[in-house]
C-alpha cells in the first residue's frame, strides 16, 4: 500500500503541499511577529500605559523595527564555544517549533481547480504521537543552545528549562491518554471530526484539560514558567551568549511554539475548525463547502487569538514560579491528578459499554 | 514582656485551605483584576503632542526681562548672584553710553550675565532677590545638550525677545505663562 501511495503522488499534489507547508509557515511567522506586538501592547495595557504606538499607525511597524533591529546586531560567536552547536541551537529550536504544524487541520477540505485540497500539511494517524515526538526535540533546542554557549548561567538555564519540559512531558501526556481513550485515535483531523459530531473533548475533559493547559505554559517557558529565562536569576537564561538573528530565532521560536502550542489545544478540546452552534453539513449546502471551510478556517484562528491572548494575559498576572515548587507541581499535583483523571476516564467509558 | 503598645498584631501562620491551596481562584481573581487594568484611564500621555501643563508656580529655565520699550531691566547690581546659594550666576557691569538708551532702562547694565543650568538649583531666590524685576523664571526647563559648556546660558539665550522689533516671539514668550494660568 505505501508504495502504492508513493507513486500516486503527482506534481499537482505535490504542489498544493508544497502550496499549503509556504501558507502556513507564513502565517505562523506573521502570527508569532504579532504576537510579540500583542504581548508589549497587552502588558501596557493591563499596566495602564499605551504600548508601543510609534512605529507606524498604532505601533503596527514595531514588529518589523525589532526584527530589523536584530539583523544588524553585531553577530557574536564566543570564542570558547561549541562553534557547530552554537549555530545548530537556534536552528534546531526553531524548526522544531515550525514542524509541529504540519499535522494539526487547519479546515476541512477546499474544492479548487477540480481537486480537493485538505487544509493538512499530513493527516498522520498518529498525529498525537508526531507532536509529542516534535515537541521533545524542542528540548535539543535549548539544551544545545545552552551547553554550548560554556557559559555557568546558560548551562543551568538550560539544565533547568529540559528538567522541567521533561518533568511537565509526563503530566501533559498522562491528562491526553484520557482524551484519546474517549477518542480511540490518534488522528488530529478524526479528533476534531469527532468533536463537530458529538461536543467539544472541553465539556467530557475539563480536567484534563486544565492539566494540558498548565502543560502547555510549562512547554512553552511561559510565565509562571518560565524559569529557564529567567532574567533576574539567570541574567537571561540559555541564551545569554547569543546576539543578533540567533537571539532572535530563539525568542520568535518561543512565540512560534506559543501559536502551534494553541493550535493543538484549540484542535484536541475546542473543536478545531468546528464553528461552535452551527451544522457545517446544512451551511455547506447553502454558501458551498469552500466558503464554509475558510469559515472554519476563521474559527480556528479565533480561537487560538484567544489562547494566544490567554498566554499574555497569565504572564502579565502572575509571578514565577519558585524552582522547587515548579517540580512539586509538576511531579506531585499535575501527575497523580492526570492519573486520576486517566481511571476515572477509563472506569466511565468501561460503565457505559457494559 | 508587656508590649508597648497594644497595637502590636500577632501574626497567624494557618497552613493554607484546601482552596488556597488549589491556587486556581487566586490565579483568576488576579487575571479578573489585569483584565479589568485593559480597560482603565491610561496614565501615560503621547509627550511630544500632549504636554501636562506645568504648575503655575513651577521654577523652569531663568528669562531676563525686558521693559514695554524693549530695553533691558537688568542693572547688573548682583543681588541674585549673591542671593543664589548654587553660585550659578556670574555677570560683568558696563556703562551704558548716551547711544545705547534704547537698549538698557538705566546707567549701569550687565555686559556679561550667564547663568549655569548645571549648577542652578532652580529655588527662584534670584527671582525673588531681585529689585528691578529682571530676571524671572519660566515654564520650560533646560533641554539637554552634548556639553558642559551647553549649559552656560549667556545672554543671548537668557533675554526675552524685544517686545517693539519681535513683537510675535515677546507676545508668544508672555502668553505661555498666561494661557496657562488662564486654564488653572
Amino acid at each position: 500500500m505505501i508504495t502504492m501511495d508513493l507513486l500516486a503522488i503527482d506534481l499537482a499534489y505535490g504542489l498544493e503541499k508544497l502550496l499549503l507547508i509556504g501558507g502556513i509557515i507564513t502565517v505562523s511567522l506573521i502570527v508569532a511577529m504579532y504576537t510579540t506586538y500583542a504581548e508589549r501592547k497587552v502588558a501596557a495595557w493591563m499596566q495602564d500605559r499605551r504600548g508601543p504606538n510609534r512605529a507606524g499607525p498604532f505601533g503596527l511597524l514595531q514588529p518589523v523595527a525589532d526584527g530589523l533591529k536584530l539583523f544588524f546586531k553585531e553577530e557574536i560567536i564566543p570564542l570558547t564555544s561549541n562553534k557547530t552547536l552554537f549555530v545548530l541551537g537556534p536552528a534546531l529550536a526553531m524548526v522544531t517549533a515550525m514542524l509541529t504544524s504540519a499535522v494539526i487541520p487547519w479546515g476541512s477540505s477546499i474544492h479548487i481547480f477540480g481537486r480537493d485540497v485538505s487544509l493538512q500539511i499530513a493527516d498522520v494517524n498518529i498525529g498525537i504521537l508526531y507532536v509529542f515526538g516534535v515537541v521533545s526535540m524542542g528540548v535539543y533546542g535549548i539544551m544545545i543552545g545552552g551547553w554550548s554557549s560554556n557559559n555557568k548561567f546558560s548551562l543551568i538555564a538550560a539544565v533547568r528549562g529540559a528538567s522541567q519540559i521533561i518533568s511537565y512531558e509526563l503530566a501533559m501526556g498522562l491528562s491526553l491518554i484520557a482524551l484519546l481513550m474517549m477518542t480511540g485515535s490518534l488522528s488530529l483531523k478524526t479528533i476534531v471530526q469527532q468533536q463537530m459530531e458529538g461536543g467539544w473533548n472541553i465539556i467530557y475533559q475539563p480536567l484534563g484539560f486544565l492539566i494540558f493547559l498548565i502543560c502547555v505554559f510549562a512547554e512553552c517557558n511561559r510565565t509562571p514558567f518560565d524559569l529557564p529565562e529567567a532574567e533576574n536569576e539567570l541574567n537571561f537564561g540559555y541564551h545569554q551568549e547569543y546576539s543578533s538573528m540567533k537571539l532572535g530565532l530563539y525568542l520568535f521560536s518561543e512565540y512560534v511554539n506559543m501559536f502551534i502550542s494553541s493550535a493543538v489545544v484549540s484542535t484536541l478540546f475546542f473543536g478545531g475548525y468546528d464553528i461552535p452552534f452551527v451544522d457545517e453539513a446544512a451551511l455547506s449546502l447553502s454558501l458551498g463547502a469552500n466558503t464554509v471551510a475558510l469559515l472554519g478556517f476563521g474559527a480556528l484562528f479565533t480561537k487560538i487569538l484567544f489562547f494566544l491572548f490567554l498566554f499574555i494575559w497569565v504572564r502579565w498576572t502572575i509571578p514565577r514560579f519558585r524552582y522547587d515548587q515548579l517540580m512539586d507541581l509538576g511531579w506531585k499535583k499535575l501527575i497523580p491528578l492526570a492519573l486520576a483523571n486517566m481511571l476515572i476516564t477509563a472506569l466511565v467509558i468501561l460503565w457505559l459499554n457494559k | 514582656m508587656a508590649s508597648l503598645t497594644n497595637r502590636a498584631k500577632v501574626l497567624e501562620q494557618k497552613p493554607m485551605s484546601f482552596m488556597e491551596r488549589l491556587y486556581l481562584p487566586a490565579i483568576f481573581k488576579g487575571m479578573a483584576i489585569t483584565f479589568a487594568h485593559m480597560f482603565k484611564k491610561k496614565a501615560t500621555i503621547n509627550y511630544p503632542e500632549e504636554k501636562r501643563p506645568f504648575s503655575p508656580v513651577f521654577r523652569g529655565l531663568h528669562v531676563l526681562n525686558r521693559d514695554e520699550e524693549g530695553r533691558e531691566n537688568c542693572t547688573a547690581c548682583g543681588l541674585c548672584a549673591v542671593a543664589c546659594p548654587a553660585e550659578a550666576i556670574t555677570m560683568e557691569a558696563a556703562e551704558r553710553k548716551t547711544s545705547e538708551e534704547h537698549l538698557y532702562r538705566e546707567e549701569k547694565y550687565a555686559a556679561k550675565y550667564e547663568i549655569n543650568m548645571l549648577r542652578c538649583i532652580f529655588c527662584g531666590l534670584c527671582e525673588e532677590a531681585c529689585p528691578k524685576d529682571a530676571i524671572y523664571m519660566s515654564e520650560t526647563f533646560a533641554p539637554s545638550n552634548f556639553t558642559r559648556k551647553g549649559f552656560i546660558y549667556s545672554k543671548d539665550e537668557l533675554l526675552i525677545p524685544n517686545p517693539v522689533n519681535d513683537k510675535e516671539k515677546y507676545d508668544i514668550a508672555k502668553g505661555m505663562r498666561e494661557a496657562q494660568l488662564k486654564n488653572k
